[in-house]
């Protein structure tokens, strides 16, 4: 016997990061899902964008990561909230990881929750997890190919960061063809060239934030 | 990658459907995978039959369908099916184009006895 279903699979995951996405409009903090490689410079972004953003907005951090708390002993050593999730080796968060992660901050006190999701190219484009804004960061020694490899997280991005561009001389990295490529799967994203861990770029990709973060706002009292 | 938790989605979506018709024996399971996820059809099988195991869905035939991009250019409206990286529109070139299909992930229907 035939039986329809006609369910999405990922609707469990979906449904959560729904009410997630809810409860952080309700509690008026933005979010942000930082995706990158292991090493590409996430939790170093992270730590420049505090230090850029920190004397405008409340910021939180939550560290995602397969084992161990050094990325968030990194974010609390600057008197920062950090909630680590150790994923028991899934390579990638989900929306109920999320939730139970939120639990332990206080959001209606934060501006500002940034997410760095487990250093992975492919699984994390397909989960959503309640957030404004999806970001990826490619450093440039991962090379400008990674577009045509990685396509799907270039495309669910809504900004580039391009790290470590402090490097940019040591390696055969094509700008041009990587921003052309990118420009050609998400013509809509800014590309934001930046050393993390020397403050070089951060404040434009900061701009950006503050700028997206205040239409957020500017859209929920409207 | 994470195909076993899709899988797992998979599974328990039609265990649950099946257990609801009090059915014995799954005997296939038909799912619908776009082509801008990142599922890969090989290693969705694997996770299958390893994840069957010792359910009524073992053995059970997993019928994966994949959906090709499709998208429709928001300036001249026309529609059209593309690849990753070619997602602008044949007629006018704008790359501002909606996607229309392509990033599927659905359990369709179970054969059950
Ligand atoms: N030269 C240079 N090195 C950087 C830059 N950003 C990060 N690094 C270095 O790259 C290494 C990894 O940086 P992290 O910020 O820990 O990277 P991550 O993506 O958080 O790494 P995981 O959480 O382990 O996946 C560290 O040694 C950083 O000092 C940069 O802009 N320039
Ligand atoms: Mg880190
Ligand atoms: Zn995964
Ligand atoms: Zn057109």
């Amino acid at each position: 016997m035939r039986v329809d279903i006609a369910k999405g699979i990922l609707e469990k995951n979906d449904g959560l990061a729904a009410e997630n996405r809810r409860m952080f409009a309700e509690s008026g903090v933005f979010v942000v899902d930082l995706m990158a490689s292991p090493g590409a410079g996430k939790t170093s972004t992270i730590l420049a964008t505090i230090a850029a953003l920190r004397d405008r907005y409340r910021i939180a951090v939550i560290e995602g990561d397969i084992a161990s708390r050094v990325d968030a002993e990194k974010i609390s050593a600057h008197g920062i909230p950090a909630v680590q999730i150790n994923t028991g080796g899934a390579c990638h968060l989900e929306s109920d990881m999320i939730r139970r992660a939120v639990a332990t901050l206080d959001l209606v006190e934060l501006d500002l929750l940034i997410i760095e999701n487990v250093g992975n190219l492919v699984c994390p484009t397909d989960f959503d997890l309640g957030e404004n804004a999806k970001v990826m960061i490619l450093s440039v020694p991962e090379g400008h190919d990674k577009p045509y490899k990685y396509p799907n997280i270039f495309q669910v991005a809504e900004a580039v960061i391009l790290n470590k561009y402090d490097t940019v001389s040591f390696f055969d990295f094509d700008e041009a063809e990587f921003r052309e490529v990118v420009g050609s799967l998400n013509p809509a994203a800014p590309i934001f060239p930046m050393a993390a861990t020397k403050g070089d770029g951060v404040d434009a990709w900061a701009a950006w934030l503050t700028d997206r973060i205040e239409a957020a706002r500017a859209g929920e009292s409207a | 990658m994470h195909e076993m938790g899709i899988c797992d989605g998979i599974l328990s979506a039609s265990l649950d459907a099946a257990a609801k018709e009090n059915a014995t024996r799954v005997n296939s399971i038909d799912v619908t995978i776009g082509d801008l996820t990142e599922i890969q059809g090989e290693a969705l099988q694997f996770a299958f039959g390893v994840l069957t195991k010792d359910t009524i869905a073992e053995n059970a035939v997993l019928n994966i369908t994949t959906v090709s991009a499709l998208s429709r250019c928001a300036d001249c409206a026309a529609e059209f099916s593309h690849g990753r990286f070619d997602a602008k529109c044949p007629e006018c070139g704008s790359y501002m184009c909606e996607l229309l299909q392509g990033r599927e992930l659905r359990v369709d229907a179970i054969d059950i006895d």
